[in-house]
């Protein structure tokens, strides 16, 4: 972008506008997914309407839940690790923002064009698991001790599949480099047929069904929400915080939905890639962040639509899904792959 | 690795939510849209002065003891030319409290000369709870609202009243 | 003695019992946790005391009381129809069943029977109680195991159940229609299409709860095997209602103990269920709902034409005498031993209530399950907080 549009911008200024970027690529997920899917379509699946009040049909809700929570006390239990627990909901931060930086939006709309982009990406990812466990740890309460302990499990199980979905990808598209998978799929063709390029959906269709599942978990969302059990825990290892840490651990969570989505739409949708046009355009810097924004909210409708409907996995059947189910599978599918790509 | 019963969970809440898009919530709201509750609703207790005579049975029926009722017993004249005068009560307080009352319905039903009567009227909170205390003044302004008895089904044998206005 | 002397040792006394149930737990290994009075997942203020090994109960004890308010004995300061308003408010969600035991029992005290019609009309309302406290039931046990659409659906539906009970009684949730040798009121005009139009509706609510709920992989993972209760310790206990149908036992008050309401005068069937595990309870409950619909249809087919209450004289003096009634209460058998001198008021009446009965069998059944187990069991075990505390 800024050699296409002749504009030399200094280091602090493109830092500035990388900064913007990502807060952006953050912050904007997270609050349309809270207003159209956890307000809107929730309530529309449960047959009433969600927040009217509040701006048009209820648009505004959600800065009105910022000020809410800004203006709330500062409460920390006596017992608490006092550090510990403020230190904890920006850990969990920083994953998130850690994984925006890999993320391609255009072909020159990215921060860092890492060779071991998605390395990178999970790796950081787990980074939450260290926050969910100070928070439930730090906060002196029972019930945020069973919520973390059980966090701490559930996510470290559910590591293993998301990695092993990737796999099959990385294989078939012959690089780590997330850009380059972008480019895989867009350069790519079904048997020979090269109008919509390759999205890796087609072939990857048991890396992308263990990929959602794996978010599932890894976003603690039902039916994979033994830590943040409502019914039985009050709120898990979030109990003790309220809000301006409340409102972080939230935006985080739905931050962290909007990311996984991006990745599984790059991995497997193609990316900011539309077919028909040439992916080296110029165009692509324009309309390739709106392309990843739709592909990112058709994929995380289908985690909030899973969130609604379902009840919640006892805590030793969850981990017995991923160690003798979805484990399994992904070796196999890795191995298929492997023998598919030499044979074709 | 089927899992019908899963995908028909999703088929629910989908229905749900194209139904909810297309026809409208089944929540209305209020206090934009106000839904209307049945006749017998019992929202708030209306008296018809006229009828009432200071026996002061609904205040002692009431569980709560919420009704205050006081009057006098005053000489009215009598009915023919050299007759004796009549003793009468007349009423000089009649207050419910609806901040104790629990809208059983007691009192309406022991009056014996039909001067209590249930009206749907709910929309009457106040800020403060002595506010809550509805003097006779109040009471007589909410037989306004009462609706008229409605008809009984058929085989019924019980005989409609109606309401004094 | 001065009364702050005895307040004084009456709170050293509740302190002692509170130490009591702290320090025997916490001499022996484990972690104790307190499903305490506030918590989502007790449908009131309702006390757990686990002692946990891990995620693993080894120890459960239900700490009830939170909710007293003194029921029986305020029976015995009231009028009649002032306790048949109050007693609406023991199990708040079964509204009308609340009243007919203790209606009945003092309707055998003073040998009047209540015409025909009005017995109808009784089984009717008593069947839409059933109905509507059985269809938040479903909805509510699929929000303790994490679903939160199942209970917006339940409470969506009901609200047709509630209008219904609204437009003959006036009261959505606390009636206060029984009357000792009939019913207040009769129906109004139209109410008898109108409600079977709710039932059409009630049937389809059960059938989406159906694929939604019971269908569902994960509820089945969660509730097949889970809290079994065999029927002989079920019995032992003195369970009853769904949870002991759900056992295999086939007892059923409505038809095994007639008290002259309409159940004899329809055609219906007693669920039943062999295993005694959670996911049995809940289909059990499931199924009384459809069957209930079909009991409600039947009778609005056949209503007697008639009058709706006996001749009884204006103040209402019950005879001595004892008296037990029970019945088929949504939650179980709900029993009223009425004790009369002759009196306005009673002399004694003691609530045999369905939940505390079925409470007793927490300890038993909770040891050696896991914490999320704890919050299922208590689910299908279906109590209400009023019925258990009084």
């Amino acid at each position: 972008m800024i050699s296409t549009f002749a504009y030399e911008l200094s280091y602090w200024q493109q830092t500035v506008l990388r900064v913007v970027g990502g807060l952006v690529a953050v912050l904007l997920p997270a609050g349309s997914f809270v207003y159209l899917y956890l307000f809107k379509m929730m309530s529309f699946m449960q047959s009433r309407l969600g927040p009217m009040e509040a701006g048009p049909y209820g648009s505004l809700q959600l800065l009105a839940e910022v000020g809410k929570f800004a203006q709330k006390e500062d409460l920390i239990p006596e017992r608490a690790d006092r550090m510990v627990f403020k230190l904890a909901p920006y850990v969990v931060l920083v994953s998130t923002f850690l994984m925006v930086i890999v993320l391609p939006a255009g072909p020159d709309m990215l921060m860092s064009n890492f060779d071991v982009g998605i390395y990178l990406a999970l790796a950081v990812s787990s980074i939450s698991v260290i926050g969910i466990l100070m928070a439930g740890w730090s906060s002196a309460n029972k019930y945020s001790l069973l919520g973390s302990l059980r966090a701490t499990g559930q996510l470290i199980a559910y590591e293993l599949p998301l990695v092993l979905a990737v796999v099959g990808v990385v294989i078939q598209a012959e690089t780590l480099n997330l850009q380059g998978i972008v480019f895989a799929q867009a350069e790519g063709d079904i048997f020979g047929w090269g109008g919509i390029g390759n999205p890796f959906i087609f072939t990857q269709f048991i890396g992308f069904a263990l990929f959602m599942v794996a978010i599932q978990a890894e976003l603690t969302q039902p039916p994979f929400d033994m830590p943040v059990a409502e019914s039985e825990l009050v709120t898990g290892y979030l109990t003790e915080y309220s809000g301006m840490r409340f409102l972080m651990f939230f935006i985080g969570e739905f931050a962290t939905a909007g990311v996984f989505s991006a990745m599984a739409a790059v991995l497997f949708l193609g990316g900011w890639y539309v077919p028909g046009i040439d992916p080296n355009s110029d165009w692509f810097n324009l309309l390739g962040p709106a392309v990843l924004f739709g592909k990112m909210m058709l994929v995380s409708f289908f985690i909030f639509w899973f969130r609604i409907s379902y009840p919640r996995l006892r805590e030793d059947q969850l981990q017995r899904l991923a160690w003798k189910v979805l484990i399994p599978i992904a070796l196999v599918n890795i191995v298929a792959t492997a023998v598919l790509k030499v044979v074709f | 690795m089927a899992m019908p019963g899963m995908i028909k969970g999703l088929g629910v809440t989908m229905k749900t939510m194209v139904r909810t898009i297309t026809q409208g919530a089944d929540t209305v709201q209020y206090p934009n849209v106000k839904e209307e509750p049945t006749p017998r609703a019992r929202g708030v207790i209306a008296l018809h002065e006229e009828n009432c005579t200071s026996c002061m049975l609904c205040a002692r029926e009431c569980p709560d003891w919420c009704i205050y009722i006081e009057g006098h017993k005053y000489l009215a004249p009598p009915r023919r030319e050299g007759g004796k005068p009549r003793q009468k009560n007349a009423l000089d307080r009649f207050d419910i409290d609806y901040s104790l009352c629990m809208y059983c319905g007691i009192c309406v039903e022991v009056c014996p000369f039909e001067a209590l009567f249930w009206t749907p009227e709910y929309e009457y909170s106040e800020p403060k709870i002595a506010d809550l205390l509805h003097d006779k003044a109040k009471l007589g302004q909410w037989m306004e609202t009462v609706p008229d008895f409605e008809d009984y089904e058929a085989g019924s044998e019980a005989k409609k009243l109606t309401v004094p206005k | 003695m001065d009364p702050t002397q005895s307040q004084q040792l009456a709170y050293i006394a509740g302190q002692a019992a509170d130490a009591r149930v702290n320090v025997e737990l916490e001499t022996d290994e484990g972690m104790v946790l307190n499903l305490g009075p506030q918590h989502p997942a007790t449908h009131g203020t309702l006390r757990i005391v686990a002692k946990l090994d891990g995620e693993l109960v080894i120890k459960a004890e239900p700490i009830m009381g939170y909710m007293h308010r003194g029921y029986e004995k305020l029976t015995e300061v009231r009028t009649y129809p002032q306790v048949t308003a109050l007693i609406n408010r023991i199990d708040w969600l079964g509204n009308f069943a609340n009243e007919v035991p203790f209606i009945l029992a003092a309707e055998r005290l003073m040998d009047v029977e209540a015409p025909p019609r009005a017995q109808h009309i009784r089984t009717i309302l008593f069947e839409l109680s059933r109905i509507s406290n059985i269809a938040l039931f479903l909805g509510d046990m699929a929000v303790q195991l994490g679903a939160v659409t199942p209970v917006f659906l339940a409470f969506r539906d009901r609200e047709h159940v509630l209008n219904q009970i609204e437009a003959v009684t006036g009261g959505r949730f606390h009636p206060n229609f029984d009357r000792i040798g009939g019913i207040k009121d009769d129906l109004p005009a139209g109410w008898i299409e109108e409600t079977h139009a709710v039932m059409v509706k009630m049937r389809k609510f059960c059938d989406e709860i159906e694929d939604l709920v019971l269908g569902n992989e994960i509820f089945q993972a969660r509730t097949r095997g889970i809290g079994v209760i065999p029927a002989d310790v079920g019995l032992e206990y003195g369970l009853s209602g769904a949870n002991i149908r759900a056992s295999g036992v086939d007892w059923d008050l409505r038809r095994d103990n007639p008290v002259g309401l309409a159940w004899d005068k329809v055609d219906w069937k007693v669920w039943t269920h062999p295993d005694g595990d959670s996911f049995a309870r809940y289909w059990v409950r499931l199924q009384e709902t459809r069957e209930a619909t079909k009991i409600v249809d039947q009778l609005l087919d056949t209503m007697p034409a008639g009058p709706i209450m006996a001749k009884v004289p204006r103040i209402i003096k019950v005879p001595a005498g004892e008296a037990y009634i029970a019945t088929e209460n949504p939650l179980g058998e709900m029993g009223y031993y009425l004790v009369s001198q002759g009196e306005l008021t009673p002399f004694r009446v003691k609530i045999r209530s369905a939940s505390f009965s079925n409470m007793s069998i927490a300890p038993w059944v909770l040891q050696g399950t896991y914490v999320p187990d704890v919050v299922t069991i208590l689910a299908s075990l279906y109590f209400i907080l009023g019925d258990i505390d009084r």
